[in-house]
This record gives C-alpha cells, sequence and structure tokens, in this order.
C-alpha cells in the first residue's frame, strides 16, 4: 500500500502548484477605455482590469448576467460608489478621476475582484 | 406651460416600432409631440400637465404593445424589492426541500438513529435518489457560481461548496452503485449522502438569512428616498395642478396645505405654518416659518397653509444631497478595512490548498480507514472556511452606522471619517455661530464726552452697512430699529481681524476694535473701565472714532445655544478635552467659555490663524476635531482630523466637512463621536469573530486536535457553523441600528 500513498503525495503537491497558478498567478490583460465600456458581470468582471484617462468622463456599464448573490452589488470604494445591479440591466457608473493610479473594485462581499487604471 | 419628459420603453425591435409608439402616443390630446430612440429605448414626450400625467403615457405605450418606464426612483426601488422577494421565495424552497430530503437520507444512514428508520430510508439506491435532486437542483448554484468563476481564474464560497459536496456525492454515489469496489480494497462500502444533502441546506439556510439581514443594512437610504413626496400643487398661469416631482422647476410657486409633505426646497412666499423637519434634521420640535423663511422639501406642513417658491428641485434639494452623501458614505472603504481585504484575495485558493493538503495527511499518515478520514476531513475544511464573514464584517457595519447617522441628522462623509472619530481626544468649537446663535445684538452704547448715542450709531452703522461681518449686521439692524437715517460711506474698507473704515460725511471715521485703535493711535485710556467691564460680561466691545478721536463704544453681545452647556459637557464626560476659538479679545472669550464650560480658550484668533492654530493642537499629539459653519472656518474644518459642520437648517455646506450635522443641536457632536465608537466596535467584533472563527476552525476541521483529544469536526457541523457565521456578522451590525447613542 505504499504506492498509493507515494501517488496520492504526488497529486498532492501537483494540486497545490496548480492551484497556486491557476488562481493566484493569472495576469489580466488591461482594457483600454475612451469614452465608454462594457462590463459583464459573470463569475468575475470581464474586462477585469481597464483604463481610463485622467480628468475625462468615462462611462462604465455594468451588465450583470450571474445571478450569484455575491456579484449584485459593486462597489467602487476609492470613487465611494456602492451600487446594486439587478440582473440583465445595465447600470451606467460616470467617473471622472482626478488622481492617476490603480484603483480595485469588488462585488459587495469582497470576493470578486477588478482593478481601473487611471492614466 | 407645456413640459418635456423623457422616458424608457421596453419591446422595441425595430424602427416601424418608433413609428407605432410615436404615433399612439401623438393621439393622446394634450401631447404636442412624441419622439421616439430605438437605440437608446428612450420616449421624449412635449405635453400640457393639466391635461397629461403618467397613466396617460403608459397607456398611449401600451395601446401600442409597449412597456413605458415612468417610474422614479421609488418605483425602481420597488421593482427590485419584488425581484429580491421573489428570489428569496425560491430560496427558501430549496431550502426547506433539500433539508427535508436531507433529513430522511440522515434518518436512514446516522449510526444509531438508522435502525429506527423504515427499511426503505436505509437502501443505498433511494438514498442517491432522494440525495441527488439536492445535489443538482438545490445546489445548482453553487456550481454554476463555479463554472462561470473558474472561467475568470477566480475561486470563491461557491468554489468551496461546490468542490465539497461534489466530492462527499460523488464517493458515496460511487460506492452505491459499485460496492464491490471499494470492498476489494478493504474499506467498507458506506455512503455519505447525508453529508451532501445536509451541508447544501444548511448553507442554503445561511444564505436566505444572511440575504434578509443585509436587506436591513441598507433600509436608511431606502427610508431616505421613501421621504421624496410624489407630487407637488403647482400654481401656473393662475391654476392649480398636482404634478410629478419630475416637473417641477425652480421658480415655481407651490401651493402646501396641512398635512402635506412639502416638495422641493424653496422660500415661503405667503402664509405661515409650523414644520416638523425631524426626518431631515433629527430635531423633534416643529419649527416655525412665515414669509422670507426657507423651507426644505421631504419635511412636513403641520398646520397652516402656504405657498412657496421653488429654489432647489431634482438632485439639488436638500434630501436629494442627503441621500447623495450616505449612499457615497456607504460606498467608501474603512482603513480598518484593509487587512480583511489583503487577506480574502488569498483565502480560497489558500483554503483550497489546505484541503489538499489534509487530503494527503490523512491519507498517508492517518488512522484507518484512511480514506474515509481523508474525505470527511477535506469535505469539512472545504465547507467550514467562510471568506464572506470577512467581506462583510466591515461594510455592513459601515452601512448602519452612517444610516443611523442620517436619521438623527448627522451626516458622514465617508467610512475614513467615521473611523477617525471614535479617536478624537480634543474638539476645538469656533465660537460665532456654533456656539452662540450667530445672531448678536447691540447691548451697549456708551458715548465718550458730549457725543449722542444716536449719532454715534448712525456713523457706525453706515459705515458697517458694506460689511458682511455678523457684528455689523447687528448694528445695522438696531440703527434701522431706531430708524436713524444713515449716511453714505466712501472709501470703506475691512480690516480683518481689526475692523472697519471709512469716510463719512467728509471725515474719517475708524470702527473696531482695541487693536485697530492701537494701529491708529488712538487713546482709549479713558474708557479702559467700562471696555474691560463690558468684556467680563462676554460682549463684544467695538470702538468708534471719528477724525482721530474716540466717541463711542457699542458693545454686541451673542446668544449662547440652549444645548451648548449640555453639549460640552457630554464631550467632557466622553473624555475629551473642549476648546473654543474666537477672534474676541481673551477677557469676552473667557466670559462666554465659562458659561458653557469651556476652560481651554483660544482667543484673539485672525480668522486666517484658526488653521494654524489647529495644527498647533495636532503638534501637541492631539486627534484634533474643528466644528465650525462650514463656510467661514473652511480651512481650519480641512486642517482638523475630522473637520464638523454644524449647519443651521438649510444653509449647509455639506462638501466642506467630514461630518455634518444638520440640526443646531450642539449635543449631536457628542452624538456623533459616540455612533463613531459604538460603529468601531461593532466592526472590530465583527473581524475578531471572522478572522478568529476561519484561524481556530479550520485547523481543527483539519484534524490538527485529533493526535491529542481525537477530536473530528463532522462536516454537517462545520456547514451549522459556516451558515451561521456570515448571518452573525450582518446581524451584529444591524445591532448597532438598536444601541443609544445620544
Amino acid at each position: 500500500m505504499i504506492i498509493d500513498k507515494i501517488i496520492v503525495t504526488l497529486l498532492g503537491i501537483m494540486g497545490i502548484a496548480f492551484t497556486y497558478w491557476f488562481f493566484l498567478m493569472k495576469r489580466s490583460k488591461e482594457v483600454i477605455v475612451k469614452d465608454s465600456i462594457d462590463i459583464i458581470v459573470d463569475g468575475g468582471y470581464s474586462p477585469e482590469v481597464i483604463s481610463i484617462a485622467k480628468g475625462k468622463t468615462t462611462k462604465i456599464n455594468f451588465l450583470r448576467k450571474d445571478p450569484t448573490d455575491c456579484l449584485e452589488e459593486v462597489v467602487l470604494s476609492d470613487f465611494k460608489i456602492r451600487k446594486h445591479l439587478p440582473l440583465n440591466q445595465k447600470i451606467t457608473i460616470e467617473l471622472t478621476p482626478q488622481k492617476a493610479g490603480e484603483f480595485g473594485y469588488a462585488c459587495g462581499m469582497n470576493m470578486y475582484h477588478g482593478k481601473i487604471i487611471v492614466k | 406651460m407645456d413640459i418635456k419628459k423623457t422616458f424608457s420603453v421596453k419591446g422595441m425591435h425595430c424602427a416601424s416600432c418608433v413609428t407605432l409608439i410615436e404615433r399612439s402616443l401623438k393621439e393622446v390630446e394634450g401631447i404636442k409631440n412624441a419622439t421616439v430612440n430605438l437605440a437608446t429605448e428612450k420616449a421624449t414626450v412635449t405635453y400640457d400637465p393639466l391635461k397629461v400625467n403618467d397613466s396617460h403615457l403608459s397607456s398611449a405605450v401600451a395601446n401600442a404593445g409597449y412597456q413605458a418606464f415612468l417610474g422614479d426612483e421609488m418605483t425602481h426601488e420597488r421593482d427590485e424589492q419584488a425581484e429580491k422577494k421573489k428570489e428569496l421565495q425560491a430560496l427558501k424552497i430549496k431550502v426547506i426541500v433539500s433539508l427535508a430530503l436531507g433529513a430522511l437520507i440522515l434518518w436512514g444512514s446516522f449510526p444509531g438513529l438508522m435502525n429506527t428508520a423504515p427499511k426503505i430510508l436505509q437502501n443505498f439506491l433511494v438514498q442517491l435518489l432522494l440525495a441527488t435532486p439536492v445535489q443538482f437542483w438545490a445546489g445548482w448554484s453553487f456550481y454554476r457560481a463555479t463554472i462561470s468563476a473558474l472561467k475568470h481564474r477566480i475561486a470563491n464560497m461557491d468554489t468551496l461548496v461546490a468542490i465539497g459536496t461534489t466530492v462527499a456525492y460523488v464517493y458515496s454515489a460511487f460506492v452505491t452503485v459499485l460496492p464491490h469496489v471499494v470492498e476489494s480494497i478493504g474499506i467498507e462500502a458506506f455512503p455519505y449522502f447525508d453529508v451532501a444533502t445536509i451541508i447544501i441546506g444548511l448553507i442554503l439556510l445561511g444564505r436566505y438569512f444572511e440575504a434578509k439581514a443585509k436587506a436591513g443594512t441598507s433600509e436608511a437610504i431606502k427610508k431616505l428616498i421613501g421621504l421624496q413626496a410624489k407630487t407637488a400643487r403647482v400654481i401656473r398661469d393662475g391654476k392649480e395642478a398636482d404634478i410629478s416631482m419630475s416637473e417641477v422647476e425652480i421658480g415655481d410657486l407651490i401651493r402646501v396645505r396641512p398635512g402635506e409633505k412639502i416638495p422641493v426646497d424653496g422660500v415661503i412666499e405667503e402664509g405661515e405654518s409650523s414644520i416638523d423637519e425631524s426626518m431631515v434634521t433629527g430635531e423633534s420640535i416643529p419649527v416655525d416659518k412665515t414669509k422670507g423663511d426657507t423651507v426644505v422639501g421631504a419635511t412636513i406642513n403641520k398646520t397652516g397653509t402656504f405657498t412657496f417658491k421653488a429654489t432647489k428641485v431634482g438632485q439639488e434639494t436638500m434630501l436629494a444631497q442627503i441621500i447623495k452623501l450616505v449612499q457615497e458614505a456607504q460606498g467608501s472603504k474603512a482603513p480598518i478595512q484593509r487587512l480583511a481585504d489583503l487577506v480574502s484575495s488569498y483565502f480560497v485558493p489558500a483554503v483550497l490548498m489546505l484541503a489538499i493538503i489534509t487530503f494527503v495527511a490523512w491519507y498517508v499518515i492517518g488512522p484507518a480507514p484512511a480514506l474515509t478520514f481523508a474525505l470527511l476531513n477535506t469535505v469539512a475544511v472545504l465547507i467550514i472556511a467562510c471568506p464572506c464573514a470577512m467581506g462583510l464584517a466591515t461594510p455592513t457595519a459601515i452601512m448602519v452606522g452612517t444610516g443611523k447617522g442620517a436619521e438623527q441628522g448627522i451626516l458622514i462623509k465617508d467610512a475614513e471619517s467615521l473611523e477617525i472619530a471614535h479617536k478624537i481626544n480634543t474638539i476645538i468649537f469656533d465660537k460665532t455661530g456654533t456656539l452662540t446663535k450667530g445672531k448678536p445684538e447691540v447691548t451697549d452704547i456708551i458715548v465718550v464726552d458730549d457725543a449722542n448715542k444716536d449719532e454715534a450709531l448712525k456713523i457706525a452703522a453706515s459705515l458697517e452697512k458694506g460689511s458682511e461681518h455678523s457684528l455689523a449686521e447687528s448694528i445695522v439692524k438696531d440703527a434701522e430699529n431706531k430708524n436713524l437715517a444713515l449716511s453714505k460711506a466712501e472709501k470703506f474698507q475691512a480690516i480683518p481681524g481689526h475692523g472697519v473704515e471709512g469716510i463719512i460725511e467728509g471725515k474719517r471715521v475708524i470702527f473696531g476694535n482695541r487693536k485697530l485703535m492701537q494701529r491708529e493711535n488712538i487713546s482709549i485710556g479713558s474708557q479702559e473701565g467700562n471696555i474691560s467691564q463690558l468684556e467680563t460680561e462676554g460682549k463684544t466691545v467695538m470702538m468708534l472714532a471719528v477724525a482721530g478721536k474716540l466717541i463711542a463704544l457699542i458693545a454686541v453681545a451673542d446668544t449662547v445655544k440652549e444645548s451648548a452647556l449640555e453639549g460640552v459637557k457630554q464631550l467632557q464626560r466622553l473624555g475629551i478635552e473642549v476648546a473654543m476659538i474666537t477672534g474676541d479679545n481673551q477677557r469676552t472669550a473667557n466670559a462666554i467659555a465659562q458659561k458653557v464650560g469651556i476652560t481651554r480658550v483660544l482667543a484673539e484668533v485672525l480668522p486666517n490663524q484658526k488653521e494654524a492654530e489647529v495644527k498647533k493642537i495636532q503638534a501637541e499629539g492631539r486627534i484634533v476635531a474643528m466644528v465650525g459653519d462650514g463656510i467661514n472656518d473652511a480651512p481650519a474644518l480641512a486642517a482638523a482630523d475630522v473637520g464638523i459642520a454644524m449647519g443651521s437648517g438649510t444653509d449647509v455646506a455639506i462638501e466642506a466637512a467630514d461630518i455634518t450635522l444638520i440640526n443646531k443641536d450642539l449635543k449631536s457632536v457628542a452624538t456623533a463621536i459616540i455612533l463613531s465608537k459604538k460603529t468601531m466596535k461593532t466592526i472590530r467584533l465583527n473581524l475578531i469573530w471572522a478572522f478568529g472563527y476561519n484561524v481556530i476552525l479550520i485547523p481543527v476541521a483539519m484534524g490538527l486536535l485529533y493526535p491529542f483529544f481525537h477530536i473530528l469536526l463532522n462536516p454537517i457541523f462545520a456547514s451549522v457553523a459556516m451558515a451561521t457565521s456570515s448571518v452573525s456578522v450582518v446581524s451584529n451590525s444591524l445591532l448597532l441600528k438598536r444601541k443609544k447613542i445620544n
């Protein structure tokens, strides 16, 4: 019965490595937004990372397609915005950032995350 | 007068729909023009409000076979609530079905209990049949969320539940269908369908309670939105008509009858009444208002009928501003949340890794039956972990705290201000308009030699007419009351912190404080006794000199607010040092400070020096709050750790401060600080609970206590703990609502 223990241990190590790589080492592609963008809310935010211009008003339209409770709110705390996202309805948030930098946003329970880069 | 309105139309899919709706709308009598835009799904209509109302518009659109959405924020709110109710109902059914089926399976499989169960329930195939709908129908939401999250390489709560219950279900199904395979490797073919089903049932039950509780955290905003009036009785061209709020324009004359809600902000044109403003200011006593007084939308007219001119409508009204501010505060993040943020971004992947370690460890070095132990403990680890509690700990408390504040007329700009406020140990009050009513009156006029009192007042008032200082207003008012004809002042100039100067009837006149007299080398020695006496009484003494000679002393006094003494005492009881800052001289300032129980007095501070005084106290290592009117002392408010602006009814400078007190009650300052302290206490308790729960129970679920005490966590108990953890965090935040803060 030693062989099975070795196999389980090896699979376990591979599982841990895979979990680390899959969830913690992902790199999201940055989407440059000109005037407005639709962000689909379905198991996360896509696109997840957007970059917008400083001092200019950009419309971010959230469209929630996922009924998961977690996602029913989106919180852009750096911009002091907490919005309810009704299912299958476009909710527009207008941002006119005055400061450059990276600003994270998340769902109401802080489980799903996205990022707004202001340049 | 025609009005224009834009509203959403649903159900359009082609250009012919546009024509159809436009035609249907134009057929309504009173509609002058109608244009429909397919791309934006919006209709814009110009119509006579006396002939057409919202129901005409929606029925015209409905006649064409489409749906019009004319509702305001309230209607959307109601729609959302209805949708939420439906979701909750569906969730409730899932909870009942899963727990009922789970209970049957548990009865048929739990050692000690199974002997009492009918034979059919003990049959593994029957258990598989009962467990399957729970796993894939009731538990579908976990799978759905997991699949969509995995596409984004995200793991969440649902991932943990989905993996945990699937492991239990698949293993159980396997041993049920192919028992000989497991038996051949020496393991008893015993399924764990009860684990999978009960876990799903209990976690859904937890979600049900959590959703209900969470709705309570945003109640304050709903209440505020609900305060809005629905219609306004507008008088246009001599005709009165009830029109919807979106049609009210600035300058409209609006009639309000007893018992009615005042629709928008404005100024009374005719009539008088007693108005209940408690819903906006938190002050319970109705306020008497008459011509020229401002009224606030959403407050209730108690007794009289009056007409007022709308000065602010739509998003500009006081109520809309309050709603916006509370919404913003609820969307902001408290610095204390940073650690929770950091942890939650690694949490679920970390739990997945710990679950793998648990499985491997139990399988490799655990006691027999190793596979069973490994499986059950892995499931327990996956199920017990609760990242939601950490995510909810701070924001729910902030939402309840800021909402509770708004109900009492305390508006908090953001979560950060609320957090800092509990650390305040020094509060500086601006004197004029904050501790005092800000409406000074002339109390004494003392003339020098043979000068005439009225003549002195006339000269002072003529000069002060050009000044904006609050003291100037009292002098001019007093002269007007005495029907004195004022002269024209030339070359008027205000000297900040000193007084004013100008030329009246060819003579140079200066009027101001001691510093001004010193600067102009005017002797006041003969009046020193009188000046000291007046100042000791808390009066501000101004000296009038004409052509280089002192001719009169005019003393002005401001009344201390009724709530000042108690407000200061409450703060002192909280262990906070209270100081007063004023431009008055030391003696006058001391007299006022004594009346309100303040010992630290910062007197003779010029308006532009207030900021520096605040910084000086901060340099002593104190956390300073500055309380002012938010208009004249904005730099000092900004320099303080927490700037608190005290409004006087309507003219509140909301943007200027971290905390705005809409009412004039000085006791609200202590209330705001107590609210901050209680909210922070709730947040700390929530965070300790949420972190402690995971830090203690995950190792227990992994079986770390087993080698010492033979303690293991049954996955079903893990699901009970998990289901209650986020509910308890939200409920603890809701308890804040019941806490007494004043």
